[in-house]
This record gives structure tokens, sequence and C-alpha cells, in this order.
């Protein structure tokens, strides 16, 4: 049983094809790296993955709940970093201590999110996924502002979430170690 | 469910947005009697009716604030993740959005009332239309806002788009302000208010997805 599948799914954005008749196949355990120049539609692949753009042409069959970290951090900017992931923590009946503690996130729980560094912010929207429970995490460039620190936390969390049957598919221009990840080259 | 009201209210208790609205009703009903003369009798006249404009335009204030910043940092992408339908957050938003400005503006328009001498019988005729209307403004806020997320200026063209829709609203408003005994303002302002309220939750939810592509 599949997580993803995406069967010759073709995107159109703002009137250009970005791309056509893409095929990928997610299981449980998996991984994907999406990798392609700036605009080759990363970003949008894992938009379509997640549903919140409609494929142009071809299926998008998802069989888990997805986790989403992009470049938005949808925390409440006023909010101690605690309380802001403990609202979507709240909704996926979920409790973000340990996700905290897993991206080194646990000193700054006071400190509300506007004052947050890009890196940090980052390694909050990473532990908003870690903490959802989702088998499938779609991770737009997740390694980007990310210290060396934080790139192996991420590391050690995409392998320990693999490990215990949860897929990935994370689109970055850096090097991501995602052993045995399938490569999807775009543009 | 619960928890999207509670964070709106939230919001709107933080940002100190709440209290916006409210300090521009009171400014408008102390502004009002040195622009018309402190004529007691014309002031009673046209005193509800100069409410009922005041509280229109404090429901257009909120505007920017309501859909765009959760559109921008992502929240609407989040919740729909999780399989939260648009129209459920913008349900959520809708209560949020009246308990926040609805009832302060009741209380308000007791102090607003007392500024420019209202008598009695006319502040419960206007509360009673605050309640019944309040809601409808909401809604519109709320369609308006969603519409015009994602746009750079939307202040100049909110207005001109909830403006129009509202004008229902404040003629029976003003109207059941004005009526002495029963006139079926206040029957027909609330089913106006139901009816907007009825549809918000589904155009605004229509709007935050095709927002999204």
């Amino acid at each position: 049983m599949s997580l993803l599948a995406l069967r010759g799914v073709a995107c159109v954005r703002g009137g250009r094809r970005l791309f056509e008749g893409l095929d990928l196949v997610l299981e449980p355990g998996g991984a994907a790296l999406i990798a392609g120049p700036n605009g080759a539609g990363k970003s949008s692949l894992i938009r379509l993955a997640a549903g919140l753009l409609r494929a142009e042409a071809g299926t998008v069959e998802r069989s888990a709940p997805a986790a989403l970290a992009d470049d938005n951090p949808a925390l409440d900017a006023k909010l101690g970093l605690g309380r802001a992931l403990a609202f979507w923590s709240g909704l996926d009946g979920a409790d973000p201590a340990a996700a905290m503690a897993a991206m080194g996130l646990a000193p700054l729980a006071q400190v509300p999110v506007r004052m947050l560094s890009t890196g940090q912010r980052k390694r909050a929207a990473l532990a908003r996924v870690l903490a959802s429970g989702a088998p499938l995490w779609l991770l737009d460039e997740p390694a980007n502002g990310l210290d060396a620190d934080g790139e192996a936390r991420l590391e050690a969390a995409i392998a320990a979430h693999r490990a215990g049957g949860g897929a990935v598919l994370a689109a970055s221009h850096q090097p991501l170690p995602l052993a045995g990840a399938a490569r999807v080259r775009l543009g | 469910m619960s928890a999207l009201v509670r964070r709106e209210l939230r919001i709107a208790a933080t940002g100190g947005s709440a209290l916006l609205p409210l300090i521009f009703f009171l400014l408008v009903a102390t502004l009002f009697p040195f622009a018309v003369g402190p004529d007691a009798p014309l002031l009673a006249r046209t005193g509800g009716g100069a409410l009922w404009m005041a509280a229109l335009l404090a429901a257009l204030l909120p505007v920017d604030r309501l859909v765009e910043p959760d559109r921008a940092a992502g929240v609407l992408d989040q919740l729909a993740l999780r399989g939260i339908s648009e129209e459920s957050v913008a349900l959520a938003k809708l209560g949020g959005h009246w308990l926040s400005f609805g009832p302060p503006l009741m209380l308000a328009a007791i102090p607003a009332a007392a500024l420019i001498k209202l008598p009695a019988a006319v502040l419960v005729r206007l509360e009673l239309g605050l309640l019944a209307g309040t809601p409808g403004l909401a809604a519109l806020s709320l369609i308006v806002a969603a519409l015009t997320s994602g746009l750079r200026t939307t202040g100049a063209l909110a207005g001109l788009l909830m403006l129009p829709l509202a004008v229902p609203i404040l003629i029976f408003g003003a109207g059941l302000v004005g009526a002495e005994g029963d006139s079926g303002a206040l029957k027909l302002l609330a089913a106006l208010s139901l009816l907007y309220v009825a549809i918000a939750p589904f155009a605004a939810g229509a709007a935050i997805r095709a927002a999204r592509d």
C-alpha cells in the first residue's frame, strides 16, 4: 500500500507548463528527492502532493495524512514557540515537547515566534511536522537556513521517521542525505 | 472547531485591533454633535442613523487582518492539510470575528447613545438592531476579507465591495431606530443578517480555495 502515488501528473502555473507526465510512488519507509533549478516546479510538486494545488492532468492519490513544511512557518508570531506549536499539535492530538527536543528547540519554548531567527523558524516548522504524527512528510527546502547541528537533527529525524514506516518527499537544491531516495529531476 | 474560534478570539484580543472599531465608533459619536450642532431634538432624530453608519464603517476596519495574515503565513494551507474544510475555517472565523466585534459594539453603543442624548426607547431599538445586524456585518466583512486576501491594496477595494451589500442592513437598522412601534424592520434586518451569515462560510471558503491557485 503506497502512501503517495502520482500518475502522469502535469502542472501549469501562470500559463507555463512546468512539467508533465510525472510518475512517483512512495512506499512506507521510502523517500524521494526533487531536484531542479529555480522555478522548475519543485514547490508546486510538493503542493500538488499536499493537495493544495490541482493537477492539470493525471492523478494524485494519498492514502495517509501528510505534514507539510515549506517557507511559511504558519505559527502565530506573538505567541511563545511552545504555545504556537501546541495549537497545531492540539489539532493533531499530539504532544509537541518531544518534537521540540528533537529539533533542539526546547530552550526556546517561551520565546515569541517573531523573535526567532530564520534557522530557528525552519526548525520550528520541522518540529511541527515531527509532532504531527503524519506518515507522509512533504518538505520544501528543509535544509534552508539550518546550521550543521540543525541539518544533523533533520537527518536523524528523517531516518527515524522512515525507520518507523513513514515516507518523505523533499524538494531541495542542496544535497540532502536521503539513503536510497528516488530522484525526481525537474526542468 | 472550538480551537479555531479560540485562536481567532486570542488574535483579536492580543492584536489590539479589537479595540480599534470600538474607539472609532465612540469617536464618531463624539464628533457627530460637533458637526450638526448641540440641538437635542435634532440629535435624537438623526443620531441613531449616524451610529449605524459608524457601526458599518467600524465593521470595515478589521477586514485586512481577518484572512490575509493567515493566508500569508501558511496557516490556511496547514488547516487544509489536516482535512479541515475551508468552509469550517470560514465559519470559525465568522464566529470569532462576530464575538470580538458585535457584543463590544453593543456595549459601546450605550455611552455613544449618551453622547448624542438618544432617548432610552431609541437606545433599546438601536441595541436590538445591532444584535440582529452585526452578524450580517461580520459575515460581509469576512466575505470581503477572503475575496481581497492576497491583493496588495485591500482597504479601498474592500470598502467598494462591502458597502453596497451593506446598504439593506443600514436601511433596516436605521429604519428600526427611527420607527415607532413594530414596523417589521427588525424582522427584515434579522432575515437579511441570517442570509449573509448563511452565505458567508461558502463564499469565503470558495474565495480562500481560489486564492490558493
